[in-house]
């Protein structure tokens, strides 16, 4: 049966040499690249995006002035009372906006204060003035209570946790809650796109065999199963090409990066090396502590990296395998791409459903029960087990793993049939507004 | 007639709200060309697709060379469907070899094989341009080439003429008669009953789901004479009998008309005719498929 090969390799070759393909693998890393690195950019440089506001403070009871300073972005007058002949209007020709403290202010009773602006004021600039404001009292408290400024500073402290995870054997695990986080949410994100770029891919080559009549000739010499199921390696393998190309590209990259950052190869491999004699210590001497950096290294050198990939892999393909022979079978139930939508809804719920709570719910407790049973799933397991997966303690929770493996291999089994079925009437059907009806006399019969 | 090639028996097929097959059954001989006709929506598509076996018929059978036809007969199938298709972003050269290779022809077979035929379709140079570049009777070229590249036993050609200029008509009309003479057999599906006497050796028709005619072309044509005779002829017909409306000028002052025998004989008919004008020729009118099909397709519509 070499016949799906050939038709894997047509749809392989032929999307590989698209003109479009080479420009989204070659420009894709560098788009994602630069998105990211606009959204960091904005996220650190807050100030980029608000502008200095000047503020003027009447403060008729006092107890502000000289206390509530001005900030980086905030710039406050202060005026003890407030001159009756300036109008509101006069106020805020020069003043963004202008905050009133009645003469009757309570410390105990902190009401009557009002903000009156042209603009609605922003939270930002709200939960700002608050925050300083609470502050600025908390201390005007304790002040008169007697506590000393020195002392204030002093009972001030942070505390860092150095996460361990303990097997029963009683063996250690550094971990890095974050980098663990940002690992699965890149492996989950990348599920995701995939799935559904490659899956509508599917559909949409569906399509347009279908409305060209080229399947009339193909299902004349295999089945249409083997059609199916080529279309479906093919995409497979084109995606593959795809993140092999960018693993490789983003590698090169990087080095590229770290070279012309003055950090040679050297330096790079310092780091492993270091993390390695860290690794071999297993166990730190209590009390020691770790920065970020270090805690970063020594997390990473904990991880199993090839199994981490090959589990990728493994839900990828699972995933991938479910749901694009659902967008295949869509694509033969349809004649064109605009009568697709009622047939892509409930199976794209599922894919983001799965994504949005990734970035949420599972990410908050990835051990929790939502997100088990959400990783055993299989229309939700392929992109939540990658957020899980980093967290997983294996020699606890591997039955965990396997039980929704095998979940997932038992459904594309099971999805690959039924679109089998549908797709096998579908793609010979033309001019017939199909329902679900339909599609349920399809499975039921086949024709 | 000898065992035949195919043989369709008692073929059922029902869809949900119809019935597209009402027991058909057919005998084709090899080396011959059927010809499948038909009103447009008779079954004509449905019994092809179950010959193809892509789709199962309800009940009946098909034998190929008198035993049941298997999935693997398929490589031994040309089919030239009504509604052409190809990949339109595909490559000529390489889609004819793709498919080729569908058809189990090893890629260099399948290669020799396209660049031969190409070359004798004269578009040779267009093998690197892609399918949507090209002309439309351009396009079915390669949809021929590709139906017969692997040789089939069998030919199935579903409206080989639509869309075709008169000049690759006759050229496609030549490559059946090639193929025949290799030996393939050839089914040839149409609604249009034109080309039919010409083409075919034997003729099945279907209507409204059932088989309603078979047998050889001019054996259908004999059985249906009606005692028409045509004469060619100088002079004027006055007070002659013929076929209202059948006279025709034939120019030079010949004229040709239709005269219906009546319970005369030809001897009688033609020594009336004979005393009146100056005779050229003399034959027999036999019904064309066209007015059979039309007879047919009337007698159906009335039950």
């Amino acid at each position: 049966m070499n016949k799906i090969g050939l038709i894997t390799w047509r749809e392989y070759s032929t999307r590989v040499k698209k003109k479009s393909f080479i420009v989204m693998t070659l420009l894709g890393p560098v788009l994602i690249a630069a998105f990211y690195g606009i959204l960091i950019y904005l996220v650190v440089n807050e100030d980029i995006a608000s502008e200095e506001k000047q503020i003027l403070v009447v403060d008729e009871s006092g107890i502000f002035e000289d206390r509530l300073s001005s900030g980086e972005l905030l710039k406050l007058d202060y005026r003890r009372s407030r001159d009756k002949a300036l109008t509101d209007s006069a106020l805020l020709a020069t003043y963004d906006g202008w905050l009133s403290i009645p003469s009757g202010f309570k410390v105990s009773d902190p009401s009557g204060i009002v903000y009156r602006s042209r603009k609605n004021i922003s939270i930002q600039l709200k939960e700002d003035l608050s925050n300083r404001m609470e502050k600025v009292l908390s201390d005007y408290k304790m002040e008169q209570y007697g506590v000393s400024r020195e002392l204030i500073d002093s009972v001030k402290s942070s505390v860092s946790i150095r996460a361990v995870t303990v097997d029963k054997s009683g063996k250690e695990k550094n971990t890095s809650t974050e980098l663990y986080a940002a690992i699965g949410m890149v492996l989950a994100i990348a599920i995701y796109f995939f799935v559904f770029l490659y899956g509508v891919q599917v559909m949409r080559g569906v399509i347009e065999e279908k409305t060209n009549r080229i399947v009339e000739i193909i299902v004349s010499s295999v089945r249409p199963f083997q059609l199916m199921m080529g279309k479906v390696f093919g995409l497979a393998m084109v995606g593959f090409t795809q993140i092999l190309i960018w693993v490789v590209l983003s590698g090169l990259l990087i080095t590229g990066i770290s070279l012309f950052m003055g950090g040679d190869m050297e330096s790079i491999q310092d780091i492993s090396k270091q993390a390695q004699e860290m690794q071999s210590m297993q166990q730190l001497p209590e009390g020691t502590d770790l920065t970020a950096f270090e805690e970063i290294k020594l997390a990473l050198s904990e991880l199993n990296i090839p199994f981490i990939l090959a589990t990728f892999i493994f839900y990828f393909l699972g995933g991938y395998l479910m749901y694009s022979s659902l967008f295949a079978a869509v694509g033969a139930a349809v004649d064109a791409e605009t009568d697709t939508q009622q047939f892509m809804l409930p199976i794209t719920l599922p894919l983001v459903f799965a994504f949005v709570l990734s970035t949420s719910v599972v990410l908050r407790d990835p051990n929790g029960t939502l997100s088990f049973w959400m990783s055993i799933f299989p229309l939700t397991s392929p992109v939540v087990m990658m957020v899980r997966l980093p967290f997983l303690t294996l020699s606890e929770q591997w039955w965990e793993l396997l039980l929704s493996m095998a979940a997932l291999v038992l459904t594309f089994c099971f999805t690959i049939w039924l679109a089998g079925k549908i797709y096998r009437v579908g793609i010979l059907m033309y001019g017939k507004k199909v329902s679900y009806k339909e599609l349920y006399k399809w499975l039921r019969h086949g024709n | 007639m000898t065992a035949p090639y195919l043989s369709v028996q008692s073929v059922v097929k029902d869809f949900q709200s119809h019935r597209a097959l009402d027991h058909v059954s057919f005998e084709i001989p090899a080396s011959t060309v059927f010809g499948l006709v038909g009103p447009n929506g008779a079954g004509k598509t449905t019994l092809i697709r179950i010959i193809n076996q892509i789709t199962a018929p309800d009940n009946g059978t098909v034998l190929l060379n008198g035993r049941a036809i298997e999935l693997s007969d398929t490589a031994r199938i040309g089919y030239l469907p009504e509604e052409r298709g190809l990949y339109k972003k595909m490559k000529v050269l390489e889609q004819i070899v793709y498919f080729g290779q569908l058809k189990d022809l090893s890629r260099m077979e399948s290669l020799d094989r396209a660049l031969k035929w190409m070359k004798r379709f004269g578009i040779e140079d267009w093998r690197n341009k892609k399918i949507e570049e090209l002309s439309k009777g351009m396009q079915q070229k390669i949809q021929f080439i590709i139906t017969v590249l692997h040789e089939p036993d069998l030919i199935i050609l579903d409206e080989p003429f639509s869309g075709f200029d008169p000049v690759n008509t006759k050229l496609i009309k030549e490559e059946i008669q090639r193929q025949k003479e290799r030996g393939a057999t050839i089914i040839f599906s149409t609604h249009r009953m034109e080309s039919i006497e010409e083409i075919c050796d034997h003729v099945g028709m279907i209507h409204k789901s059932r088989k309603v005619l078979e047998g050889r072309v001019d054996e259908v044509r004999k059985s249906y004479s009606r005692e028409q005779m045509e004469l060619e002829f100088k002079g004027e017909p006055d007070g002659l009998n013929y076929i209202p409306g059948s006279l025709t000028d034939m120019g030079e002052g010949r004229k040709r008309v239709v005269v219906t025998l009546e319970g005369t004989t030809t001897r009688d008919l033609l020594r009336t005719w004979n005393e009146r004008v100056e005779l050229f020729s003399f034959s027999e009118k036999l019904p064309s498929m066209e007015e059979i099909f039309i007879e047919k397709v009337k007698e159906g519509d009335h039950e």
